[in-house]
């Protein structure tokens, strides 16, 4: 059927049609602004970021420690037990060094986003943030790396409290 | 189960253009209109529609759906939109065939449409809504980072290079060269042409990464009585499945996609196939990134962990190998408007296994084929199996 038919529809228009004006469109922008309940397990997880403590949550029935922390366990669906602070340190499970923004704006020295493994929690679980007084030729995946902290007084209950991960040296 | 046998009995597509004139309710209109006179049926025949269209922020209509339901076909019909993100097209003919294996109707048009263009400048900051508001957005993330990491730890896991996962994308832009509604096919792409291109968020290149389109895809689905009446050549949809893995996606095996062997091993299944290397003939698996489609080869079951790229590399992907992968050219080649671009795989079987694929057909008379898409927040596989 593809075959036999020769002009499939759809008109292609390009960057320029819209600048040249050859075509007419309707710009319009929507107003987008919440306020986000943080609940109660993310609630506990960015109360205790404001005091410089990584928590994770336990299931004693699946034995698990997952971080960020949550009320439910998703494997057995029974609540979480309990609260467990974890280590503000950490292995790099894997990373990116990206060279554009979120809007798609090119920049020269990369962000350097990655998901760490944070020592305490179980075996692949981790959070996403970013690296951050390293060279990013040297960042390599199984690094060992420690959060850096905004001082105590700035902090503000948020993934942000948080900086970004160091390199940790280890003896 | 008492499942009735459903059949795709027609199939029709748009273009996929980087910024299409048609609106999203045009486009669904030409690519279900196609379908319908590809079995001489009308809307009269028509039982009920499924709609597939990906996040409403692209359109920013709420209710995208239901806005498009005119040219989709839905109104005065019973009408169901269904939505699973990137495996929204090939979700869309699952829900579908439920409503025609259950006996409910025997007639479903199924379109799939997205319209990318209209987020303003580019759709990737309409994607910044898919990581957590609290925990990852204050981070600034852009859709590339989840991508770029995921790829990162395949590759490190199992010791792989560029060069081992860029032979995806010029096979798959080499085969989307024979396709007359490519947006990127290009036959003569080359290797160093994918690895010179443009780092993004490494180890991601600009021809690692399917382009933003515009298009429209339909199929019709036919209960086994109306589908013999209509057509000598129906295609049967075997098997279908779907899984979902946890939205905590750094709590996940980022190197091996779980969800979609539980999905794959639904359908198979269904489709009562053992050895699924040697019973599919063609693959379609979900290619917006070069290594998603390795990626999702070895959740098939259709390379071991870390070995798909050597179905490239021994040629057995190709075309004229004995595993054709993306013969269509994917959405690498095609492009990728969210929806459709799923659907497309589907349709893509419909004719390959029909004999009516052109230029693309694959040699031997394939028996055959699988299609496979991949969405939601990083979590879903959606896989659906077809033969003659």
């Amino acid at each position: 059927m593809t075959a036999k038919i020769k002009e499939f529809p759809g008109t292609s228009l390009s960057e320029q049609d819209f600048k040249e004006g050859k075509v007419l469109f309707n710009f319009d922008k929507l107003n987008g602004i919440f306020a986000w309940d943080t609940g109660i397990g993310i609630g506990t997880y960015l109360a205790a970021l404001k005091n410089g403590v990584i928590l994770g949550s336990h299931c004693s029935t699946c034995r698990k420690t997952v971080v960020p922390p949550r009320t439910v366990c998703e494997w057995c669906y029974r609540p979480m037990d309990q609260y467990v602070p974890l280590k503000d340190t950490g292995t790099v499970n894997t990373f990116s060094l990206c060279y554009v923004t979120w809007d798609v704006k090119r920049i020269k020295e990369p962000l350097i986003p990655a998901v760490i493994e944070i020592d305490g929690a179980s075996p692949l679980h981790g959070i996403m943030h970013m690296l951050g007084e390293v060279d990013p030729k040297d960042v390599k995946i199984g690094m060992r790396v420690q959060a850096v902290w905004k001082p105590a007084a700035e902090r503000q209950g948020s993934i942000n409290d948080i900086l970004y991960f160091k390199p940790l040296k280890e003896d | 189960m008492g499942m009735r046998k459903v059949a795709v009995v027609g199939a029709g597509m748009t273009k996929f253009v980087r910024r299409a004139l048609e609106t999203p309710k045009e486009l669904s209109w030409e690519a279900a209109h196609m379908a319908l006179q590809s079995c001489e049926m009308t809307m009269d025949d028509i039982d009920g529609v499924c709609f597939g269209t990906a996040p409403d922020t692209f359109d920013g209509v709420h209710m995208n759906g239901e806005y498009c339901s005119d040219g989709s076909g839905g109104w005065r019909k019973p009408f169901m939109r269904s939505y699973v993100g990137g495996g929204t097209g090939v979700f869309v003919p699952i829900q579908g065939w439920y409503h025609v294996a259950s006996g409910l109707f025997d007639v479903v048009l199924v379109v799939a449409e997205e319209k990318m263009s209209s987020y303003y400048p580019h759709a990737q900051a309409a994607f910044m809504t898919i990581f957590d508001h609290t925990t990852e957005r204050p981070l600034r993330p852009n859709l590339l980072w989840i991508f770029a990491m995921e790829m990162n730890r395949y590759m490190t896991t199992y010791g792989l290079s560029k060069e081992d996962i860029a032979q995806v994308s010029v096979l798959h832009k080499r085969n989307a060269a024979d396709h007359p509604c490519a947006l990127l096919g290009d036959a003569n792409i080359t290797l160093q042409d994918v690895l010179n291109s443009e780092t993004l968020a490494w180890p991601v290149q600009r021809y690692d990464v399917s382009p933003v389109s515009d298009g429209a895809v339909a199929i019709v689905l036919a209960a086994e009585h109306v589908a013999k009446r209509i057509t000598d050549k129906p295609v049967w949809i075997e098997g279908v499945g779907w899984h979902l893995d946890t939205s905590y996606w750094t709590n996940r095996d980022l190197a091996y996609p779980r969800y979609v062997e539980y999905a794959a091993r639904m359908a198979y299944d269904m489709a009562g196939i053992k050895e699924p290397r040697k019973e599919i003939n063609i693959a379609e698996p979900y290619d917006p990134f070069d290594y998603k489609a390795l990626h999702h080869l070895e959740g098939l079951q259709l390379a071991d962990r870390g070995k798909a790229c050597e179905l490239y590399s021994s040629g057995t992907a190709s075309r004229t190998g004995n595993m054709p992968v993306c013969p269509s050219g994917g959405l690498l080649g095609v492009g990728n408007p969210i929806a459709a671009a799923g659907l497309m795989k589907i349709a893509e079987l419909f004719w390959q296994l029909r004999g009516e694929a052109g230029a693309r057909q694959v040699p031997g008379h394939p028996l055959r084929g699988l299609a496979q898409a991949w969405g939601d927040l990083m979590q879903v596989g959606t896989v659906v199996i077809m033969g003659r």
